[in-house]
Formats: structure tokens, C-alpha cells, sequence
């Protein structure tokens, strides 16, 4: 049966229309969703009998909760949820301080084939709908604590640009969660043409990954840079306003020997020179049987001093949760093969 | 996903190679090198997907090699399609195209497009060519590519035995292969599973991942 929650206010004014309802019933239907949180459809008690009834005909709220969790020392938990009978999405909730930042999949799998991604190793096996990119935070045990979301989990969310559109208006729409977009950050590897249709819909920040300023070492990294070259990506992100409150990011896992030298900080440097960005260093999280290995802590603060100190607003990302499978992919894999041997 | 500026062509020819595959022939609108791709759509406002090319830089016209996804958005459309209707086509775009002489081509599916307009393009630049189908019917170019390319040219067929074929996938026939020299590139092409999984298989085999170079079909 059809889900509820995930329905956009513009989906349910066509529900309600169907349903011969009053118009105004699909504003109520989104309160219910949204701000009151409910789990089943008769909890609409402003809703009038007959309406309910023909709701519960039609749909279910949609509400599924983490099959498994994993609580890390520092405070980080990595839940599991299920997308279908055999397949698995990753949520990380990471608190820290005042703030407490979910990190949400977008697809089951992933098809970009990133050589240090643990997701990729999985393939594609699906995209998740809008109701399954938004489960993950509203099912969360400490979804009333979450001051941030970032689409940075599992599959890449500009191949499943629909339903990430959708899933940003939900949270950040008047009649939605009503957060402000400032609170929610989009990761992409640089789909071009869907990187440019969500600028122009969406204000929430973006952030890209680089992970390489050189297009032939970068391809060996990323096969993405074959068909939308971090160059072009960068053109096209110039032509947006990054001076006000909307921030873009550079993603930029460091690897011993390979993308982490001198030379690689002059590019950086001379790339993103005069453009309003931060650099996100990020500490490589070893998956299994990969050729790359983590630059060392001495090289990671280096690189983030220099490029500091020629412009480059630079930062290092925490790594959290090392003790229970931190690399995006892990957990969901070792569900995966654990359900298929038992199969 | 693509959005890139289009140009209107009518379609030249329209060849069923099986089942499920197509060899879409479009006029050429101007010159292109092996690997690279374009963008292609039933209409100017439409959605637009991506496919490498599979005919040679030579050729005359330009192919697209597609497979019919039932649930797909664009193939069972392109399917009905036929000589002289109209499509919107894009200038050839990519940089999966600076291929080394000698190097090994491993694809599956219609991923062995970029490289069969390689060896259309440039016979002598392929060291070897292992294609993974499911049975004989997925071997699309096979006695071109035998009669030329020989023992150097491998078909893998993960269904049913076929003649002179190695039955399994990619992979399996790359754990027992003679793999070659240290400074070999190897080329994949096809869905993520296999060139992450093949990409795999050649790490553990001791390739430096620095001579793998993958095009992912998405």
C-alpha cells in the first residue's frame, strides 16, 4: 500500500482532490505528518471519518523503524534500516556539542564506483523513495535532538535527484518540518546537470566531492570525472552567490601518497582561488582489500595549514564512530552478505 | 542525466542485434574520438541519457548500442523508433578516450560499446578484449572481433555453454588469467558491479589501481 509520509503538500492536494475532500484537508493531512508526528492515519482526528476511512483504503502512514544500531564510545550511533525484504540503508547520528547531525542515505547501493567508497563495492541495487530517505530521520530515537541532516550517506543523491528534491522541500517547507535549508547539506561527486537543477531549486548548502584537483588522477579515483570534469563543476558553481548564507564545500579525503603532497595543495590553491568555499579535510575510514591507505596525522595537519595560509578556508572533518564500521557502506555490506549466507 | 545543448537528427537505421539490444545509426554531426559519448533524447524538453558510441571515428554515421530496460525511461521509447523520425542528439562529450596501445578492454553488456568503436577506430590499440554476456545472443560483434582480434578477443558467458566460450563471468575468467605486464592499463566498461568488482579482482591480483581507468554506466 501506498505511503503517506513523504507526500509533498502539492501530492496531497491531489490525494485530497481524488478523496473529494475540502481542499484545506491537505494542509491538515501535512500538519499530521509533519508537526505532530503521527504514526496512524486515525491519530487525524480534525479529519472527518469518511475521510479517514478512504485514507486508510489507499495508504499507510509509513513508518518503519531501525532494524539494527550500532553505538559507538564517542557518542555516534550508526542505525540500519531496511529497504525491501534484503537490502539495507545506513544512517549515522553523530552528536557533538550543541549540534547533532544525521547523516542520510539516498540510494540502496551506489552505480558510481568510487575507488575508496564500501557502498560502491555493494553495485546499485535501488533508489529510495522520498518516504525512505525521510524514514531515516523521523524514525531516528533521537529525531527531536537533530539540528542537522546531510545527504552524505549511502548512493550518490543527484542520481536520485527527484526524491532528494522532494525530501529537502518536506524539511525545510512552511508546511513541512519547517527547517531552515541552512540546517541541510546536499553531497554530490558533480552530476552536472543535476547539480545545476538543484541550485536552482533548492537553498540548502552542497557540498562536492573533489578528493583530487587533477582530472587524470581524479578519474582513477573517481570514474564520475570521465563524463563531468571537477573543472566544469567548478565553472558552474561559480556562477552561483555563495557570498550569503548558502555555503558550498569541498569533500577532500586525504590519501597517503596520492592526493596529498605539495603539489596537490597548489592546485587546490590555485583552483578555488577568490571563490567563497571551505575545504573539508577528511581522514580516509580503510575499507577492506583497497589499494589506498590514510595519510598520516602529521601530512593531514600540514595540508591544512597550507591551505589556510594561501586563502583557502580549510577544515578537518572529526572522524567518529571508527569502532563500529565508520566508512559509509560497512555495516549495510556486512548485513547484506549476513542475510544472503543465511538464505 | 545529462543537459547538454541537443541538435535534432533523423534516425538512419534502427538493427535489432537481439533481444533486448539495438544499434541505433544517427548521421554525424561532427567528429568524435573512441570512448566518448553522447547525449541523446526523444524530445527537446525531454530527459536526456547518456551512451558511448560504439561506431568507429571513421565510420560515416555514428552507432549507440542500447539495451531495452523494460522500466527504463528512454529505451522502450528509442525502441519504437524508426528510420527517418527524429531524435535530439548532442556533440560528442568524454574523456574516456586516451586508450594505450596494447592495453586490455574488459567490458560486459553493451559497456563494450567505447571499445568496439576503439577497435573500429584503432584494431591494433587492443591488447586484449574480454566481454562478459550471458549467451551467445550477447556477443553482438563476435565474428568481426574474432576474425581480427583472435585468441585476444575472450567472451565470457555467465548462462549456458557456448562454443569457444569461457563459461562464467569477467571475473571468474580474470582470477586464472596470465594477467599482462606491470605497466598494462586495463579499461573497464559496463555497470558498477561489474567494473567495481572486476576493478576488485585486479587489485587483488596485484594491478596497481593507477592502471585501471573505469567508465560507469549510470
Amino acid at each position: 500500500m501506498e505511503t503517506l509520509f513523504g507526500k509533498t503538500l502539492q501530492e496531497l492536494v491531489v490525494i485530497v482532490k481524488e478523496a473529494g475532500l475540502p481542499s484545506f484537508t491537505s494542509k491538515q493531512i501535512a500538519d499530521w505528518l509533519y508537526k505532530h508526528h503521527i504514526s496512524e492515519i486515525d491519530e487525524m482526528t480534525n479529519i472527518s471519518k469518511k475521510g479517514r476511512d478512504y485514507l486508510k483504503s489507499k495508504f499507510v502512514i509509513g513508518l518503519a523503524n531501525p532494524v539494527n544500531v550500532q553505538a559507538s564510545i564517542d557518542g555516534t550511533k550508526k542505525y540500519l534500516f531496511k529497504s525491501g525484504d534484503h537490502r539495507f540503508i545506513e544512517a549515522a547520528y553523530i552528536p557533538d556539542d550543541d549540534r547533532a547531525t544525521l547523516c542520510v542515505s539516498s540510494q540502496v547501493g551506489c552505480k558510481m564506483g568510487c575507488l575508496f567508497c564500501m557502498t560502491g563495492k555493494q553495485g546499485f541495487q535501488g533508489q529510495l523513495t522520498v518516504n525512505e530517505i525521510l524514514n531515516q530521520i523521523r524514525s531516528l530515537p533521537e529525531f527531536h535532538q537533530l539540528t542537522n541532516v546531510v545527504y552524505m550517506g549511502m548512493g550518490e543523491p543527484f542520481d536520485n535527484l527527484e526524491s532528494v528534491l522532494k525530501s529537502t522541500e518536506i524539511l525545510s517547507s512552511d508546511w513541512g518540518y519547517g527547517w531552515s535549508p541552512k540546517r541541510i547539506t546536499v553531497s554530490t561527486i558533480g552530476i552536472i546537470p543535476a547539480m545545476r537543477e538543484f541550485l536552482n531549486k533548492s537553498s540548502c548548502h552542497l557540498a562536492v566531492s573533489m578528493h583530487s584537483p587533477f582530472e587524470d588522477e581524479r578519474r582513477k579515483l573517481m570514474p564520475i570525472e570521465n563524463v563531468y570534469h571537477i573543472s566544469d563543476v567548478l565553472s558552474l558553481l561559480k556562477e552561483y552567490d555563495w557570498t550569503g548564507q548558502r555555503r558550498v564545500s569541498f569533500e577532500y579525503i586525504l590519501f597517503k601518497g596520492v592526493n596529498d603532497t605539495p603539489k596537490h595543495i597548489n592546485e587546490l590553491a590555485r583552483i578555488l582561488n577568490g571563490f567563497k568555499c571551505r575545504v573539508n579535510l577528511i581522514r580516509f575510514h580503510s575499507i577492506p582489500n583497497s589499494p589506498l591507505e590514510p595519510s598520516d596525522e602529521e601530512t593531514i595537519q600540514f595540508f591544512k595549514t597550507r591551505l589556510n595560509s594561501k586563502g583557502v578556508l580549510t577544515t578537518i572533518r572529526a572522524s567518529r564512530g571508527q569502532d563500529i564500521y565508520a566508512a559509509c557502506g560497512l555495516l549495510s555490506t556486512k548485513e547484506l552478505v549476513k542475510r544472503q549466507e543465511e538464505d | 542525466m545529462s543537459n547538454k545543448p541537443l541538435f535534432e537528427v533523423r534516425i538512419l537505421r534502427h538493427e535489432r542485434i537481439n533481444e533486448q539490444v539495438r544499434l541505433l545509426w544517427l548521421p554525424k554531426l561532427s567528429s568524435f574520438k573512441a570512448g566518448q559519448m553522447v547525449s541523446i533524447s526523444i524530445a527537446p524538453d525531454s530527459s536526456q541519457r547518456l551512451y558511448s558510441i560504439c561506431s568507429g571515428e571513421k565510420d560515416s554515421d555514428i552507432a549507440i548500442l542500447y539495451d531495452i530496460k523494460r522500466d527504463g525511461f528512454l529505451t522502450p521509447k528509442l525502441d519504437e523508433l524508426l528510420a527517418g523520425n527524429s531524435l535530439w542528439v548532442s556533440a560528442p562529450f568524454g574523456s574516456f578516450t586516451d586508450f594505450v596501445k596494447g592495453s586490455w578492454f574488459l567490458a560486459s553488456g553493451t559497456g563494450i560499446a567505447p571499445f568496439y568503436s576503439l577497435f573500429r577506430t584503432n584494431p591494433e590499440f587492443v591488447g586484449k578484449l574480454v566481454h562478459g554476456g550471458r549467451d551467445e545472443s550477447s556477443f553482438y560483434f563476435m565474428n568481426e572481433l574474432t576474425e581480427t582480434l583472435g585468441e585476444n578477443y575472450i567472451r565470457c558467458s555467465s548462462r549456458g555453454i557456448v562454443k569457444d566460450t569461457f563459461h562464467g563471468r569477467v571475473t571468474e575468467w580474470l582470477q586464472g588469467a596470465q594477467l599482462a605486464d606491470a605497466a598494462t592499463k586495463y579499461y573497464l566498461c559496463g555497470s558498477a558491479e561489474m567494473v567495481v568488482d572486476t576493478r576488485d579482482v585486479l587489485i587483488s591480483r596485484g594491478v596497481d589501481y593507477d592502471k585501471i581507468i573505469s567508465e560507469i554506466y549510470f
